[in-house]
């Protein structure tokens, strides 16, 4: 998706060039009206860099782009600058209505339909870094997969599983949910040790965890799961593993 | 037998699957009617829009530029194995004007040690064994500022702090590892900005039947592009 984004920035850019080559008009951007007494300008997207400009009420400005929680503005007269989120939120439309920013309620989190994170924990006595991606079907139901890399003294492994979440109560701010899934594990001993080889098995794992919606796109995500990995020795292995992270929802 | 008791296993496993999700299919069904209102609206919506000219402010046709990816180089101190030069790159995702996460891979080759120089044909490592990659996770707290160069030119800058922690491949083995460091960030406009950075990489290596804790320290440059 970001490959294809780029490309296809690359090819407004080449047209670009090209419009402005050819004598084009410029690129339109969004307006607004200033509706506060004034609104301050600042050098930079960030509370620290100084205020270097006031546009007084009434005035309109273009929306240029957005970093985080500012945006860069020009002025009717062409200065550029960056302006807070919460001061663009009380500006007007050309229309005279409120300028609606969407704010980010746990309702959001609920509606959300693609989140992401990176987790860390500890997955039978070694470290265990993990990155996930999710598709939320509805607020209570959800697919995802996940990537996992296992380090420990003895051994090495790398894991891809592919769960089924159900989350029941997803209003609440310590959410529950319960996960399903099976994946294949790569277990790589470690060098050291003589008379072991790599081996790949396939696992089923059960997990619950808890979610808490912490502002902004945020979500604080902790997880608990017994994996079974189905070895071609006489029994199979289990594992436990517990991981904490956090999550970014789009 | 062995399969018969994976057979049982599996079986239990989907009983549950169906007990965990036919549980919630009178919640998915409430969410289909949902969604169903929420999507007439939109639609609605978009038909009266249409019909007049653009007053309001659509937020999510604003250009967003969260996203930094970078390229990097420079030199790496892998401990004992003296000074190499190090390449990789980075994407970050700036959360606020002052936090970020940022994942990174890096690749190097590992010298020969003093005792191996020493002692001429004895190595301690083959050739693959040297190859020294690593990947981390890590998060960024950016302390804002501005750099004047002359009279005439200001620019937005950013020193920042950072910690993560990832794995590095070397002397045949992952080693979990534990990273800190500091960088400046420097933009030259809204879209591309340089990068000094300065980094500890922390792992324990057990090479010589020893464990001991490495600190490999990194001094790079990079250039970046926002998205």
């Amino acid at each position: 998706m970001r490959i294809w984004r780029c490309l296809q920035r690359g090819m407004l850019c080449a047209l670009l060039v090209l419009s402005q080559a050819v004598g084009a008009e410029e690129e339109s951007f969004q307006r607004v009206q200033v509706a506060d007494p004034f609104v301050e300008m600042h050098t930079g997207a960030g509370s620290a860099f100084p205020i270097f400009h006031v546009v007084d009420r009434g005035e309109e400005i273009e929306l240029l782009l957005r970093r985080h929680d500012w945006f860069k503005i020009r002025t009717a007269r062409g200065v550029e600058g960056w302006v807070s989120r919460e001061q663009i939120a009380r500006t007007l439309n050309l229309d005279g209505s409120d300028v609606q920013l969407a704010e980010l309620t746990q309702d959001d989190f609920n509606q959300r339909r693609w989140e992401g994170g990176v987790m860390g924990g500890d997955f039978g006595g070694a470290a265990v870094i993990s990155t996930y991606a999710a598709y939320h079907f509805t607020p209570n139901l959800s697919a995802e997969a996940s990537l996992s890399h296992a380090l420990g003294d003895v051994s090495n492994s790398i894991f891809f599983s592919f769960n089924g979440v159900n989350q029941p109560f997803p209003e609440w701010t310590y959410s529950p949910f319960f996960s399903l899934g099976s994946g294949v594990i790569q277990t790589e001993p470690d060098a050291t040790l003589v008379a072991s080889e790599d081996r790949s098995d396939q696992f089923l794992r059960a997990g619950i965890g808890v979610r808490r919606f912490l502002g902004k796109r945020f979500v604080l995500r902790f997880e608990y799961d017994q994996m079974t990995i189905i070895t071609s020795r006489d029994d199979n292995d289990k594992v436990k593993q517990w991981k904490l992270g956090v999550s970014v929802f789009f | 037998m062995e399969t018969r008791r994976v057979g049982i296993f599996l079986m239990r496993i989907y009983l549950a699957f169906i007990l965990v999700f036919g549980l919630s299919a009178p919640a998915l069904a409430d969410n289909h009617d949902l969604d169903g209102s929420v999507d007439t609206e939109d639609s609605l919506g978009q038909v009266v829009e249409q019909s007049v000219e653009r007053r309001t402010i659509d937020e999510a046709a604003i250009d967003t530029e969260n996203l930094e990816v970078t390229a990097f180089a420079g030199f790496i101190s892998i401990e004992d194995f003296g000074v190499s030069s190090v390449a990789g790159g980075k994407i970050a995702y700036h959360l606020s004007e002052n936090l970020f996460v940022e994942g990174t891979v890096g690749t190097s080759t590992a010298n020969e040690t003093t005792f191996e120089r020493l002692n001429g044909d004895i190595q301690l490592l083959t050739d693959d064994q040297r190859d020294y990659t690593f990947y981390n996770i890590s998060v960024g707290y950016n302390l804002l500022g501005e750099t004047f160069i002359g009279d005439d030119y200001a620019f937005n800058t950013a020193v920042y702090v950072i910690a993560g922690a990832g794995s590095t491949e070397f002397a045949g083995d992952s080693l979990f590892t534990f990273n800190f460091g500091s960088g400046y960030r420097f933009l030259i406009n809204d879209s591309f900005a340089f990068h000094i950075d300065f980094r500890d990489h922390v792992f324990d290596l057990d090479l010589l039947g020893e464990s001991k804790t490495a600190h490999n320290l990194e001094l790079s440059i990079g250039a970046s592009l926002f998205f």
